[in-house]
């Protein structure tokens, strides 16, 4: 296994939004998030990602081994593609950048500075990132957006070969990534629910 | 650890890095306030240990949000805080490569500026050793105090206001010494005084900062 998540609770600002999360995930397998807006899918990214604390439960997860890739690319403006990329195998002493700017289609813009590349060339510059991390499980925040049909198809295909190379990743989107292997995880069971509904509060009732 | 300081180095360098603003300032000042004292030597020669003192200090605070904000704003602390490096390690070294960028090339013009605030002939050796034991404690004090505004919009001024109460006792000392260095008399204590705060805060400070970016990151 590469990580194993036992009854797990994951809080946003101090209020807990997801618990009960029992999941575990094996070499070569990907977890999509399914949910709502601010149903907790980013949050628990976080805590998986060691950002956040947990709110209960645990965790196994060897250390080292998540690459997080979040809303923001993490990159710099004024370096180039290369420096940026370098910058990032340099910190996690993963690959060498050229498989990843080969992977991600990002030959032809190496030499442009990051700031000048367009918010899809940017995205791809952001998820070539993770091809040099080196590391065996992906959490993925929305990885697909801004991104064209074809670039969706190209990291598509990124993370299959990751997966077939055993690593794993945990993906929360709403597009459809052509990843019919990936197994699909629905939050909404696990939500907390705050809000007093009609007919839905045993408590007050 | 290597890369991040050269990264954050060429950043420095690069256009709107904000290398040479605090310098800009530095000499700004060292400028104006002849002219705006007045050209009597005695006096001059009498206040310019302080002048140049609080002079380094606020080119130092001029670009000291800079040392996390940018980071946090494009996502690469939330990298950074994930990758192989200790959080720890992160804040010493951006605050090196802030020293790097701001302390060391202020240490090196003060001379040249103590000239135009006609210093004293015997204080230059002292200014440039006492800038060179205080201004990495500018340096990690205000990386400290960035880590602990660092999710802030617009904490420059709370920054500002953190920050200035502890660069206090550098102020005093490091001033003491060029006054004292000036005049010819002893300066054991006050330069001692000054590389012990000085070491205290390179040893303690960085895990401070740590766990202030840690909590500013949930």
């Amino acid at each position: 296994m590469v990580m194993t998540a036992r009854n797990l609770a994951v809080a946003r600002g101090g209020v807990t939004v997801l618990q009960g999360l029992d999941f575990a995930l094996a070499p070569g397998e990907a977890l999509i998030l399914r949910g709502p807006n601010g149903s907790g899918k980013t949050t628990l990214l976080r805590t998986l990602a060691g950002l956040q604390p947990l709110a209960g439960g645990e965790i196994d997860l060897p250390p080292d081994t998540v690459a997080y890739a979040a809303h923001a690319d993490g990159l710099k403006s004024t370096l180039t593609v290369a420096e940026n990329l370098a910058f990032w195998a340099a910190i996690y002493g993963g690959p060498s950048p050229d498989q990843a700017v080969q992977a991600m289609d990002l030959a032809a813009l190496t030499r442009r500075r990051a700031g000048e590349l367009s918010a899809g060339q940017k995205r791809r510059l952001g998820l070539a990132r993770l091809l040099v991390t080196g590391r065996p499980l992906w959490l993925l925040d929305e990885p697909t957006v801004s991104l064209d049909v074809a670039s969706v198809a190209l990291f598509a295909e990124v993370v299959r070969q990751h997966l077939a190379g055993g690593g794993a990743a945990i993906i929360a989107t709403h597009v459809d990534l052509g990843l019919p292997e990936a197994r699909v995880f629905d939050l909404d069971p696990y939500r907390i629910r705050i809000m007093v509904r009609d007919g839905f509060d045993e408590a007050f009732g | 650890m290597r890369a991040l300081l050269l990264r954050d180095l060429r950043l420095a360098m690069r256009t709107g890095g904000g290398f040479g603003l605090g310098l800009a300032f530095f000499l700004i000042l060292a400028v104006l306030v002849p002219l705006g004292v007045g050209a009597e030597g005695a006096t001059l020669g009498r206040i310019a240990p302080g002048i140049l003192w609080v002079g380094a200090l606020l080119a130092c605070l001029l670009s000291l949000d800079r040392i996390f904000a940018l980071d946090h704003e494009d996502g690469s602390l939330d990298l950074l805080a994930t990758s192989p490096i200790p959080l720890e390690g992160v804040v010493a070294v951006k605050a090196l490569a802030h020293w790097l960028v701001t302390g060391l090339p202020l240490t090196l013009l003060a001379p040249g500026l103590g000239v135009l605030l006609n210093l004293a002939p015997g204080a230059y050796g002292w200014l440039v050793l006492s800038l060179l034991l205080g201004t990495p404690t500018l340096s990690i004090v205000g990386a400290f105090g960035a880590a602990l505004t660092v999710g802030l919009r617009r904490g420059g001024l709370l920054l500002s206001l953190l920050v200035l109460p502890l660069y206090m006792p550098t102020l005093i000392f490091g001033a003491e010494v060029v006054r004292r260095g000036a005049d010819g008399m002893a300066l054991g204590t006050p330069l001692a005084l000054l590389a012990a705060i000085s070491l205290g805060a390179v040893a303690l400070l960085p895990f401070a900062a740590a766990s202030a970016l840690r909590v500013n990151l949930r």
